[in-house]
């Protein structure tokens, strides 16, 4: 009994190799970030204050950046849920063998090295790429349209890239529900309209919740397809803080910078979480 | 509760396909109003095709479903008014114990004063009037049960279809409701179709029972029908303990048939088509065949005897080394028929349970 207390009291060393891992490449560097947006100034002679992030509120144009990357991410991620969830949904629905094809064909973005696809969604997209080949050929804009280097352009390249995100925990929660909810459901009269609105979608809540996290946290930190994709014309926060760093050699601002850009992602997640918690309660206790 | 009469449900030539796979061949099944009928037969039999066929979750292959004499066939579930008690109850996790009784009612678009006071009507009718704000997963599986009738019962459907609704049960609360099921179902007069593959259960519950075996209705007769009189060798085997004693026919009347089993010919009340000289599989039942230690009938030798409260079970064989079991009064048997002694079995032929073709007749049998 003893000996067994003692054994589980020390199971916890077993996480003691990751732990020191993340101390060290990861909280330790991010205190130092911290640490460095509080210099005053930008050669970093010792005095502090917070002069780097007075400095980027004051600015409205840095706080449309802000803006822009958080919507970005609201776009993007409304995007992937309403692509993604009839997708979830189907799958459930499909034979083992479609079943593989479409897992197949959900994670294949992950697979794919993100500058191939990103190169292969600019010759997709360019102005003689085949979207506007076909929206040409078809007559329904006398114009190629400008959808490379355009927020346009980021949103459905974000929404392809980050789709599995999104996809993945909804299959999880949606194969969980007791396909008999819906046939009681039918049975009690209610037709498919109300049984998804009733039963599923309230049951498969917590999928959209995890899969919603995943995805805007992606999407908003999604460095190579945002400059890619978007150009020397759009900034986002990711791109912002890496010219401030390494083109301009400011590191006090780019921290700052870096600290606002993680408080509001943080932010909107803990309202996510919260939305979950509640939920989650509500159905497991 | 329910319409004060019940209604008449009938399956018309129903035949169902998956692919090459024959689930229910060319079922006719007729309901009468306020009955309960059990359908009772092995996995993989049909039985829960056709339930599913009942309730609009599937369309037959070919074939009709009646009620009251009008093919719903094609209309969809949720407008069929066919109430359904699934095998794991399928109580909406994240609604109350009253908004899942309620649902129907909602979908309906009935008035809220409406739907509480008949919430408060089905909890009354199942017990459950204390729960109505609870979670389901706060309930135990009794209760679970009793709320997921009151939530079918609340939309006063025209049919019950209860999915092995009592194998989610330990065996105590078992009885427990099955009594109570029976008794809210004469109460309520409703049409009620069972689904189980537990034969005690369908026994003692059923007005009516349809075996089903391999997707063919094997027999559709009374309880004490099908135990007694089984049509069908697959009925005989699946319902109750059968002895099937190998013969050859030796004497045939209209209504007769004498079973030469051995040495001995044993005259049965049952007519057989067989002819004279044909194999033959004669079934008994254990309660319906005598061990004695004087002479007479067929030899054995006693295998094991186990005591089981008022009775004894003995396991004997015949000179051919067939295994028959016998149940008798304790009262009744002879102290002296112990293990490894040899006695006499009497099959009185008018207790004999079927006389049946002999799918593979031992050669010098």
């Amino acid at each position: 009994m003893a000996a067994a207390a003692t054994e589980k009291s020390r199971e916890w060393q077993l996480a003691l190799p990751l732990t020191a891992f993340f101390a060290l490449f990861f909280v330790a560097p991010l205190l130092l970030v911290i640490g460095i947006s509080f210099q005053a100034t930008r050669r970093m002679t010792g005095g502090l204050g917070l002069n780097q992030y007075a400095a980027f509120l004051g600015d409205s144009l840095n706080v449309e950046v802000l803006t822009d990357t958080l919507l970005l991410g609201v776009k993007a991620t409304l995007l992937c849920l309403i692509f993604g969830y009839p997708l979830a949904w189907l799958f459930t629905r499909v034979s083992a063998k479609l079943q593989s094809l479409l897992i197949f064909l959900v994670i294949l973005p992950i697979v794919t090295s993100v500058v191939v696809r990103t190169f292969a969604w600019i010759v997709i997209l360019g102005r003689h790429g085949m979207v506007n080949d076909t929206i040409v050929a078809l007559g329904l804009s006398a114009q190629p349209l400008h959808l490379l280097f355009s927020e346009a352009g980021v949103v459905i390249v974000l929404t392809q890239v980050q789709m599995p995100l999104m996809v993945l925990p909804l299959i999880t929660v949606l194969q969980r529900i007791d396909p008999n909810l819906a046939s009681a459901s039918s049975a009690l009269g209610a037709g498919a309209w109300r049984t998804f609105f009733k039963i599923t979608l309230p049951l498969s809540m917590p999928g959209i919740i995890a899969g919603t996290i995943l995805t805007y946290t992606a999407c908003v930190t999604a460095f190579v397809t945002q400059s890619l994709i978007g150009g020397s014309r759009l900034l986002y926060m990711p791109m912002m803080i890496f010219q401030q760093a390494m083109d301009l050699q400011n590191w006090p601002f780019a921290a700052a910078v870096s600290v606002i850009f993680m408080i509001s992602v943080l932010l909107i997640v803990a309202l996510l979480v919260a939305l979950s918690r509640g939920r989650a309660a509500r159905l497991y206790g | 509760m329910t319409d004060a009469s019940g209604h008449a449900l009938a399956l018309e030539h129903i035949t169902h396909r998956f692919g090459d796979m024959v689930a229910a061949s060319n079922i006719n099944l007729d309901i009468k109003p306020g009955e309960l009928v059990s359908l009772l037969g092995p996995s993989g039999c049909g039985k829960t095709t056709l339930l599913k066929i009942i309730a609009g979750f599937l369309r037959p292959t070919e074939g009709d479903v009646l009620v009251d004499g009008a093919a719903i066939t094609h209309i969809p579930p949720n407008r069929r008014r066919i109430g359904i008690v699934f095998q794991n109850y399928a109580l909406f996790p994240h609604m109350t114990v009253a908004d899942n009784v309620g649902y129907g009612l909602a979908a309906a678009g009935r008035p809220k004063g409406e739907i509480a006071a008949t919430v408060k009507e089905m909890l009354d009718v199942v017990q459950m009037s204390a729960f109505g704000d609870r979670l389901p997963r706060q309930l135990s599986g009794g209760q679970q049960q009793r709320v997921a009738l009151a939530r079918c019962l609340a939309i006063r459907p025209r049919i019950l279809l209860l999915d092995e609704p009592f194998s989610a049960l330990d065996k105590n609360l078992r009885l427990d409701m099955q009594i109570e099921i029976k008794r809210l179902q004469r109460q309520s007069g409703i049409t009620t179709v069972l689904v189980t593959h537990d034969q005690e259960e369908a026994l003692s519950i059923s007005d009516r029972i349809a075996v089903l075996s391999r997707g063919i209705l094997e027999q559709l007769a009374a309880p004490s029908e099908i135990y007694d009189r089984p049509r069908t060798l697959f009925v005989n085997t699946f319902v109750g303990t059968a002895n099937l004693i190998e013969g050859i026919v030796a004497a045939k009347t209209k209504s007769d048939t004498g079973v030469r089993i051995g040495d001995a010919v044993i005259d049965t009340n049952l007519p057989t088509y067989l002819a004279v000289g044909d194999p033959i599989l004669l079934s008994v039942r254990p309660e319906s065949v005598r061990l004695s230690k004087a002479a007479g009938g067929l030899p054995v030798r006693i295998r094991a005897v186990m005591p089981i409260g008022p009775s004894q079970i003995y396991d004997v064989l015949l000179a051919d080394g067939t295994p028959v079991k016998v149940v008798q009064d304790r009262a009744a048997s002879a102290p002296d028929l112990t293990a490894d002694s040899d006695a006499f079995l009497v099959i009185d032929g008018r207790r004999i349970s079927g006389l049946f073709t002999n799918p593979d007749p031992t050669p010098g049998a």
